[in-house]
């Protein structure tokens, strides 16, 4: 039982560093601002999770457990929100985003105040 | 007065789960700042239907279980796309048009969006929302009206 605990938290925390190296390779790698703000979102969401769970898993202790849980909900509440108000603040900055190869038919004009 | 005992209640079973000490003087420390609390939510005028939203706790359950699948399965996109470069991926600004009727399921239909990677919303005027997105195929998907639909049926 030991073992399998010990392994499936390995396998979660693994899992979640690969996320984090994959959000943080995004952010290099994507052309423009909110390309990578989507980077990001990898980071804050599953790769948190994911970090969290495991170490839940490797921590037997009930309320040590409990407060990462709290630190999961509410990175869960508040990363979203980070998210909206840098996007935003980047659009009344008239942040442009680069335009890729493919045209888009569906494409609006970036909203102006 | 309800919204206020669920808040207290809300309070004390956080402080309970947070301290794991039951000794006299903690207890009454807690009990004391939950107090305190309470006082100044409602000199803020802050207690009501929205900081509280038990209507709609018993359907949350459900949602957050299908949004969970739905994260993990856009977090593999996305991070499919990050390996794959800059060729693979085709980002744009859309406008999508929400059904929900209430401040609060907008917010939870807009937090839903930006939380699901790949798509952020950018700005909410009215029941149009703005929405920035790195692939077609996550427009595509939002615009079919599945997460729309399942926030509505959390309002009602």
């Amino acid at each position: 039982m030991d073992t399998f605990i010990n392994i499936s938290s390995s396998v979660f925390l693994l899992t979640g560093s690969f996320l984090c190296i994959s959000g943080g390779v995004g952010i290099l790698r994507f052309p423009d601002f909110y390309t990578r703000m989507h980077a990001v979102g990898v980071t804050e969401t599953l790769a948190t999770a994911m970090i969290l769970i495991g170490l839940m898993l490797h921590n037997p202790d009930f309320f040590v457990d409990i407060k990462l849980m709290i630190i999961l909900i509410m990175s869960l509440f508040i990363s979203p929100t980070a998210s909206h108000a840098l996007a935003s603040a980047a659009m009344r900055n008239d942040f442009s985003q680069k335009n890729n190869e493919k045209p888009d038919s569906e494409q609006v004009k970036p909203w102006n105040p | 007065m309800r919204h206020t005992i669920i808040l207290s209640l809300t309070l004390v079973t956080f402080w309970l789960l947070n301290s794991g000490h039951n000794t006299t003087l903690m207890l009454s420390l807690g009990m004391i700042s939950i107090v305190f609390v309470i006082y100044i939510a409602h000199r803020m005028d802050v207690v009501d239907h929205e900081s509280q939203p038990m209507h709609l706790t018993l359907k949350l359950p459900g949602f957050y279980a299908w949004l969970n699948k739905e994260i993990i399965l856009a977090n593999f996109l996305v991070v499919k796309h990050i390996w794959l470069g800059n060729k693979s991926i085709s980002p744009a600004f859309t406008t999508i048009t929400a059904s929900q009727k209430t401040d609060i399921g907008k917010v939870i239909y807009a937090n839903s969006i930006t939380l699901t990677p790949g798509t952020v919303t950018v700005n909410l005027q009215g029941d149009q929302f703005m929405v920035h997105a790195l692939l077609q195929e996550s427009i595509k998907e939002l615009k079919a009206g599945e997460m729309d639909r399942r926030v509505a049926q959390l309002e009602n």
